[in-house]
């Protein structure tokens, strides 16, 4: 029963007269499904944070000028500070959470083996831009790295290692 | 260091039983003690630790600083487990709270900062480690009637004859023992940690979304709060209309704070909704008149004349008329913020006249100090959790404790448990800025181009002054925060008549050491002027240096090194151009190489290589790591960081106007460590200061133009 509801856009009750945009709304996220109160207006990643309890997702500008939030919907990189949460309704959303079981991802292994994080706090915002990078371009070049990456702020400058551990990722890969 | 052990280092038991090793750093003072602790004895010892080995054989580590991306999260467990004699993946790293037991061995207050961490607790974390093993290793002895210099310590483990116990078996008895008056450490080629490179220990939880920062924080009941602050800089509510933000759903509750309105709803959204909804007006405070333009005239006044002495030989204006050739100078450096990528928050939980707070920061002393004082309880009924901080570069050490005092007026006043979430807005409009700077130099040439005397006057306003709770009033009104780096430039060893003056400002924009401080500036204007000088001499920049460090050996080993590997004299591709830069800062020698080349105007950094001499390098990667992170954040402060300021606004707003370098504008890193028996300096902040002026001079090499004011995208190259 609760498999069929994940796939399908529904929405059960309206809560709220004074608000009427907001529902009771089921967000899978992954491959488990939530069900929160939420105005379809809210950004997807303070549904995530403060209603789902996901904290894994970072919030850095607001504005889509950082990547911190960065999420996966349906397999598609999306800043979730400005994406409603209404489009995430029915689809598959994946947080740094949900990218593998055990730390395992290439991109986490390689994460660690360059020693890339420093505070830390964008890292699960680059890691899932980076996936979505390495799944549609398994040997990105620097320009590709470039292009898919410039979009992820990372104040304390780890984007050598970040450039590194993601040549290191697709090669494991290759290598699969 | 010369310590008295049995005045700072003690060992007990532990409630739930165990071993406990704490120490207290005697009689250290605040700044005037850097470099020495004083060795005065008699202060009591405090209950917490720093090292707990527990019956069930867990290795706890308790740090006394905050790990804000530095690494220190993995170097001081690296000295503690070096002695211990266990696997560094064994032990178990926490934060220490508030405490003075965590105060500072140089500074004598609770801070991490300054580049100090690493050098300034070598000992300490050692001796612990070492103590701890003794203690251990006497009770299997003990219980096995082995020798004690026939019994063995080995991961985590003791073999005493042919028996062998694990340090949680041997704790408790442990506890009992005294601690011995005398721990000898263990030389350098002994040692399997220290000086080897070792992957940080946070780094499993940063890559999978389990780290817990002070975002992070969540419990039932646990709302958000937003603030309403004034468009002009420091400005006081005057009155407000909440119906409106009342009226959206999921806010709670509205309170005027002495900073402003906090919207406290039921999630970050909701209260944003709330604090646009929301009608303030406000009373402008004295940032009203404050623009960057009329800044800048009244800087560029006071700095052309002489300010309060700051170093001072022979007679400069003298030196100046019998000068051959005369080169001047008038730099311009703006504000900056820190941003970190975490913007600043702080979870505040006030219950039953007791206070819990996770925030992070650099200064859980002062910030448990702010919170007692606001609530009106005693410190020790505050309780200070520190989380992973979010990126600090200084930003979250404030004096005044201006966040956090926020949030706990936002919990005092609304009576809710409250995590206050400022947006990114707020955090580049919250002012604690690197000052904004002028420096004036004349330097005289002879007829060889060689400088022979040197005007130096920086107008700025003074960081200590606004931290004189915590480190101190400044001694004669100088500020070395604002001069460090032009005070005790090894460039004027040669420069016989010499004047170092400072002018300190007052603005109603509060401000803030942010990574490298003085250094920001200083390393900008002395290297981009020596480079001028050179170049009038018709020096090789590099060549023309070398001269000036026959006396400072490390400045020269740093250059030298750069110089080397980064292939200083090798011709380059057609269009690319090279410039250099050295400095000292924090008690690390960098020396810097750029390469550049300009297109459209705008110039394109494509190689950096940096060599360091930090002494001894207890964890190269992670020294790579920083120099790396300083670079890129020079690089940053060179490119773009500006903030402007129009009759009290702010300008900027977030990173589209605010705008911090990305992967594709950084440039291939080289790092190069100077084997070094020097004394030992820090790592975090030293790269930033070279970084700026070698692509300054890579940029005169390329089109003849010395750029005097930062950032460069305001100029068309």
């Amino acid at each position: 029963m609760r498999k069929q509801q994940l796939f399908t856009y529904y929405i059960i009750t309206k809560v709220s007269f004074v608000n009427n945009n907001y529902y009771m709304i089921t967000l899978k996220v992954n491959e488990k499904a939530y069900e929160i109160d939420a105005s379809i207006d809210m950004p997807l990643l303070w549904a995530l944070r403060d209603l789902v309890g996901l904290t894994g997702t970072k919030f850095g500008c607001g504005v889509a000028q950082c990547g911190a939030c960065t999420v996966h919907l349906d397999g598609e990189a999306v800043r979730s500070c400005v994406t409603k949460v209404e489009r995430a309704v029915g689809k598959n959303i994946t947080t740094i959470e949900g990218l593998s079981l055990d730390n395992d991802h290439p991109l986490q292994k390689a994460w660690l083996e360059f020693d890339v994080p420093q505070c830390g706090y964008c890292q699960s915002g680059q890691i899932m831009s980076a996936a979505v990078l390495l799944r549609e371009n398994p040997s990105p070049t620097d320009q590709d790295i470039d292009d898919a990456m410039a979009g992820n702020i990372c104040r304390c400058g780890t984007y050598p290692r970040i450039r590194a551990a993601i040549h290191q990722a697709a090669k494991t890969l290759k290598n699969k | 260091m010369n310590m008295d052990r049995r005045n700072f280092i003690k060992s007990g038991a532990l409630v739930a039983g165990g071993l406990l090793i704490s120490f207290t750093i005697p009689g250290a003072n605040k700044m005037a003690a850097m470099g020495e602790v004083a060795t005065s004895a008699g202060l009591p010892f405090s209950p917490n630790a720093f090292l707990k080995i527990g019956t069930d054989n867990s290795i706890t580590v308790l740090l006394s600083h905050v790990e804000m991306g530095q690494g220190i999260w993995t170097t001081l467990p690296m000295l503690l487990a070096e002695e211990l004699d266990v696997d560094l993946n064994q032990i178990i790293v926490k934060h220490g709270g508030a405490d003075e037991a965590f105060n500072h061995p140089v500074y004598g207050i609770q801070i991490t900062g300054g580049s100090t961490t690493t050098w300034s607790e070598f000992d300490r974390y050692r001796n612990a480690g070492a103590t701890a093993r003794i203690l251990l290793t006497q009770v299997a002895a003990k219980r096995t009637g082995v020798a004690i210099e026939n019994c063995k310590t080995e991961n985590g483990t003791v073999t005493a004859g042919g028996k062998k116990f694990t340090y949680g078996e041997l704790a408790a008895d442990a506890a009992l023992l005294p601690v011995p008056e005398k721990v000898t450490l263990r030389s350098k080629d002994n040692w399997k940690y220290i000086g080897k490179s070792v992957k940080r220990l946070d780094a499993g939880v940063k890559t999978n979304g389990k780290a817990i920062f002070g975002m992070d924080i969540q419990f039932p009941g646990l709302l958000t709060a937003v603030v309403a602050h004034s468009p002009v800089f420091g400005g006081k509510v005057k009155s407000f209309n909440a119906t409106e933000a009342k009226a959206i759903k999921g806010v709670r509750q509205v309170v005027q704070i002495p900073t402003g309105v906090a919207v406290i709803a039921d999630n970050y959204y909701a209260a944003q909704q709330g604090k646009r909804a929301l009608r303030v007006t406000w009373v402008n405070g004295s940032a009203v008149g404050i623009s960057t333009t009329k800044q800048t005239a009244a800087y560029k006044k006071l700095a052309a004349s002489n300010g309060l002495t700051v170093q001072k030989q022979g007679n400069a204006s003298d030196g100046l008329s019998k000068s051959t050739k005369v080169l001047k100078a008038e730099y311009v450096f703006p504000y900056l913020a820190h941003a970190p990528m975490e913007p600043l928050n702080c979870t505040v939980k006030i219950e039953n006249g007791k206070c819990e707070i996770w925030t992070g920061t650099q200064l859980p002393g002062v910030e448990q100090a702010a919170a007692a004082k606001i609530l009106g309880f005693a410190p020790e009924n505050i309780t200070i959790n520190v989380p992973f901080l979010g990126g600090g570069f200084g930003r979250r050490a404030t004096p005044t404790a201006d966040f956090v005092s926020e949030a706990v007026h936002i919990a005092k006043a609304s009576g809710k448990p409250v995590k206050m979430v400022w947006s990114r807005e707020d955090d580049i409009k919250g002012g604690y800025f690197r000052p904004f700077v002028v420096h004036n130099v004349t330097a005289g040439l002879d007829i060889k181009g060689r400088p022979v005397a040197w005007n130096h006057n920086i107008a700025s306003q003074s960081i200590m002054k606004g931290a004189a709770n915590v480190l101190g009033e400044l001694k004669d009104s100088i500020d070395d925060t604002t001069v460090e780096g032009v005070k005790g430039s090894p460039y004027f060893t040669s420069i016989p008549d010499h004047f170092i003056g400072l002018h300190n400002t007052e603005e109603a924009i509060p401000v803030l050491w942010f990574r490298s401080v003085g250094h920001t500036h200083t390393a900008y204007v002395m290297e981009t002027m020596m480079d001028e000088v050179a170049h009038n001499a018709g020096r090789d920049p590099v060549e023309y240096r070398r001269g000036f460090f026959k006396e400072h050996p490390r400045h020269l080993a740093a250059l030298n090194l750069v110089a080397e590997k980064g292939n200083w004299k090798k011709a380059l591709p057609t269009g690319h151009f090279k410039g250099v830069a050295v400095a000292e800062a924090f008690g690390s020698y960098v020396a810097t190489i750029a390469e550049v080349s300009i297109l459209n105007g705008q110039v394109k950094v494509h190689k950096i290589d940096c060599a360091i001499d930090c002494g001894l390098a207890v964890n190269p990667e992670g020294v790579k790591a920083q120099v790396e992170s300083g670079i890129i954040f020079g690089l940053t402060m060179a490119l773009y960081g500006e903030i402007t300021i129009e009759d009290g606004k702010l300008q900027q707003n977030n990173f589209y106007d605010y705008k911090i370098a990305r992967i594709h504008e950084t440039p291939e890193i080289n790092v190069y460590i100077v084997e070094s028996d020097g004394k030992m300096g820090g790592v975090g902040e030293c790269a930033v200061p070279p970084t700026a002026p070698a692509i300054a001079n890579a940029i005169f090499a390329a089109t003849g133009k010395r750029i005097y004011n930062l950032p460069l995208m305001n100029h068309k190259l």
